[in-house]
């Protein structure tokens, strides 16, 4: 790869990823911030440890860009991502005006005036996929396709850049890789 | 692509010590420091470092180790979470005292909020008391450079360095450049020297002179000198932050447009904070707000109250994590600013956590319940804490103190002449910690209770950690295992019996029998054998049952509220329960819960491939 192909664009985008004990929040965070890396952005996270990941909610913000903090202050997030729709209320005053909230429910919450709002049933690709687990890729995928990637008001990454960050992490190839490559691509082709 | 990779605050906390040549590393886990220990294994392996690496028995136990390795002249490191340096605070104290010869850093993780902890204790205030330096670390990459400086430090002044991360350091992750790896070339070489080693008190007390001495130069040293984040202005008021706070403080006053008007300042150093930096900011400044967690440790240093704003006089919330949108609102105020209009986060009732489905616990509570109904359940630290949702954990205290609270609820109740049923629970890692002291206690008193020892193998909140029963050490090496029922009946214990939890009619009939011996005789001790859930899930191959619900469910939530499976869920539209496949293990225990039979094991047609 050439000096200038990796040169950093200029992006400061603050995420939120809600969801509870189990369903793969931290999983996805790492995930973003290695694509994060991978880009030349510098990149910041916090994480939920301990008793909450026992089935209570968890949350993990994600800020990419020249931050310092690793929190994300309510009304500023730019994406909410929730796993879990009952989370919803809790996390929505974290999302900046004019951002978006993309939600794992059969149809689309009300999240108030200002922000859009995308919805997929994920619990139900993931089943019916045989792959319960990977819900949180299905929601991901199904996010980048419909609020873009590397685009204005989209993500900071595109779904080729997660996809790279996935083949980066199970560098071995293997069943894992394929069932992981396999959501995300379920995901992405609900959302386009 | 980058160089650079993505460290979480504990990983990179692991790299800088081993990185500085870090010979000896013990710890016990507790969130949010847990996954120090794991990660200076995995860069042992990596860096091909000669180290001990441990999971030791207790947090005293692991200082202890590591502080020895230090007297030898090798570089040692001992991490905790912050309660846990209250069991270690003895050696810590001591160790003070006597100093050190090879670099010893002591990092105690603190948890303000708090998010995972019994309290939001400040370790800087047990460091203040113990008089060893504490340094305080803003994010993972600073965390990893400390590790270093603090090692410099320690040997420098031959004293213990405290290292406090809190739970925004430990677990936040960032992109960091790793320090290279420069294999230490020092040998153990322990100096006989009993006057300083074994001092007795006359000698403790020149001890404490030298150490006196010792904190008034470090308060001196400039490799932890205070920073100044914008020295180009002059103006009359001061930010002096620490820790994460600071990391907040620094991107708010850019957001705010505030660096202009009013200086802000590092501290890397909160104890002892550096002599002229306090004379510097009380020559210069007319108001000084100070920003630390989670105690007034920086604040109580600079000396004139007069000018100082802060946790002390209020102007600071006195508990609680600083967040960054309380923060926004101090400085807001402080630099004559409008407060922002947008709410403060209050967490709400979002779900509470539960134990994990096929959770052998779950199986536990519900036979304590049934076979002791009016009795009073102690319990201790550890996921199980989490039987307070089934209604079978009246106490928790901290590590060990199911068993000596479980005493003394019978002295207390049989001083009034009542005999209640006592049952309670600890882990097993929390049983060998601190729970074999007070059943020695217990037997030798002839105290009458039951105590349910949850044995799943594994230390399961922080993330499966071996315990002294798992045979196996902190990088999967064989080690030797205790035998639990061996410690019990060493003990003193006469009945000691061990059981599958989930084989439930059976564990209630046993539960029973123990409840006799308690009542007539003396301490009973029911060992529940079955692995974590977790730990299971991951075994490979592993075929899961069909559990169904048949049409007989009459609606009555007996299973959801006593049993709370989350795998069991209401429907509240067809009134009746539903299993839910995502989650549901098919362990098969709540056949015995419903009270008329409508969940059944399904038929061998319906097993899953």
């Amino acid at each position: 790869m050439s000096a200038d192909v990796g040169k950093p664009r200029a992006v400061r985008q603050q995420i939120l990823l809600s969801g509870v004990g189990g369903q793969g929040i931290l999983f996805l965070t790492r995930l973003l911030a290695e694509a994060a890396i991978a880009g030349g952005f510098p990149v910041l996270t916090s994480e939920t440890h301990g008793m909450a990941q026992r089935g209570g909610v968890v949350v993990s913000h994600l800020k990419v860009g020249g931050f310092d903090s690793p929190l994300v202050r309510t009304g500023r997030a730019d994406l909410l991502l929730v796993l879990k729709r009952e989370n919803v209320p809790l996390h929505r005053p974290f999302l900046a005006d004019g951002g978006a909230l993309i939600v794992n429910a059969p149809v689309p919450t009300d999240a108030g005036s200002g922000v859009r709002v995308h919805a997929v049933d994920a619990d139900a690709l993931a089943l019916s996929a045989g792959a319960p687990h990977a819900v949180n890729l299905v929601l991901l995928g199904f996010a980048l396709a419909r609020v873009g990637g590397g685009t204005a008001g989209g993500f900071f990454c595109s779904g080729g850049e997660i996809r790279g960050a996935l083949l980066r992490r199970h560098a071995g190839g293997g069943s894992r890789l394929d069932d992981a490559l396999s959501a995300l691509d379920l995901g992405i082709a609900h959302g386009t | 692509m980058s160089d650079r990779i993505l460290m979480q605050g504990n990983d990179a906390i692991a790299r800088g010590l081993v990185a500085a040549g870090c010979a000896v590393a013990a710890s016990y886990p507790g969130t949010p420091a847990s996954e120090i220990l794991s990660s200076i294994d995995r860069w042992r392996k990596k860096c091909g470092a000669t180290m001990h690496v441990e999971w030791a028995v207790n947090e005293k136990v692991a200082l202890e180790i590591a502080y020895t390795a230090a007297i030898t002249g090798l570089r040692a490191a001992v991490s905790m979470k912050q309660v846990g340096l209250n069991v270690a605070s003895d050696p810590l104290l001591s160790a003070a005292y006597l100093g050190v010869t090879g670099g010893f850093l002591v990092v105690s993780a603190d948890d303000p909020g708090p998010h995972s902890s019994q309290t939001e204790q400040d370790s800087r205030l047990l460091a203040m008391m113990a008089k060893v330096p504490a340094l305080d670390p803003a994010s993972p990459a600073q965390a990893m450079a400390l590790a270093g400086t603090g090692f410099d430090l320690s040997e420098a002044f031959g004293v213990p360095v405290m290292l406090r991360p809190t739970t925004r350091v430990c677990h936040a992750s960032q992109d960091v450049d790793a320090p290279p790896f420069r294999p230490p070339v020092r040998e153990a070489r322990f100096v006989k020297d009993p006057a300083r080693w074994a001092a007795t008190p006359a000698f403790r007390r020149k001890l404490h002179d030298h150490l006196a001495e010792k904190i008034a130069e470090i308060a001196a040293w400039p490799a932890t000198a205070p920073i100044r984040v914008n020295p180009e202005v002059s103006p009359a008021k001061a930010v002096v932050a620490s820790g994460v706070a600071f990391a907040h403080a620094r991107e708010l006053f850019g957001e705010l447009g505030i660096s202009d008007r009013i200086a802000l300042y590092q501290v890397i150093q909160p104890y002892p904070l550096h002599a002229a930096f306090i004379d510097h900011l009380l020559g210069t400044y007319a108001e000084i707000l100070v920003l630390e967690e989670s105690a007034p440790v920086i604040e109580m240093q600079i000396a004139d109250r007069r000018r100082v704003l802060g946790r002390m006089t209020g102007a600071v919330p006195g508990t609680g994590e600083l967040l960054p949108e309380i923060i926004e609102r101090l400085l807001s105020r402080f630099a004559g600013l409008p407060l922002p209009g947008r709410p403060l986060f209050a967490p709400g009732d979002g779900r509470r956590p539960t134990l994990c489905p096929g959770c052998a616990h779950r199986s536990a509570f519900y036979a304590i319940r049934k076979a002791a109904p009016a009795g009073i359940y102690p319990s201790d630290i550890g996921c199980y804490t989490l039987g307070i949702n089934l209604g079978a954990v009246d106490t928790v205290l901290c590590m060990g103190a199911a068993i000596s609270q479980a005493a003394g609820f019978d002295y207390a109740h049989r001083l009034s002449g009542r005999q209640v049923d006592i049952v309670a629970t600890i882990g097993d890692s929390t049983f060998y910690h601190a729970g074999i002291p007070p059943l020695i206690d217990a037997v030798v008193q002839g105290a009458r209770f039951v105590l349910v020892i949850l044995d799943n193998g594994t230390t399961a909140m922080t993330g499966n950690q071996p315990t002294p029963g798992s045979g196996f050490g902190a990088g999967g090496e064989a080690t030797a295992a205790v035998d639990m029922e061996g410690i019990v009946r060493a003990c003193g214990v006469r009945f000691c019996r061990t059981a599958n939890p989930d084989l439930l009619p059976e564990f209630v009939a046993l539960l029973k029998e123990a409840l006799v011996h308690a009542r007539e005789r003396n301490v009973a001790v029911v060992i529940a054998r079955q692995p974590c859930a977790m730990v299971v899930r991951g075994t490979a191959g592993m075929q899961r049952d069909v559990i169904v619900i048949t049409a007989e469910c009459t609606g009555c939530s007996h299973c959801v509220t006593r049993f709370e499976c989350p795998a069991l869920v209401f429907d509240e539209v067809a009134n009746q329960v539903r299993i839910d496949e995502m989650t549901c293990t098919g362990c098969g225990v709540c056949v015995h819960v419903c009270p008329v039979g409508a969940i059944r094991m399904g038929s061998a047609g319906e097993k899953r491939s």
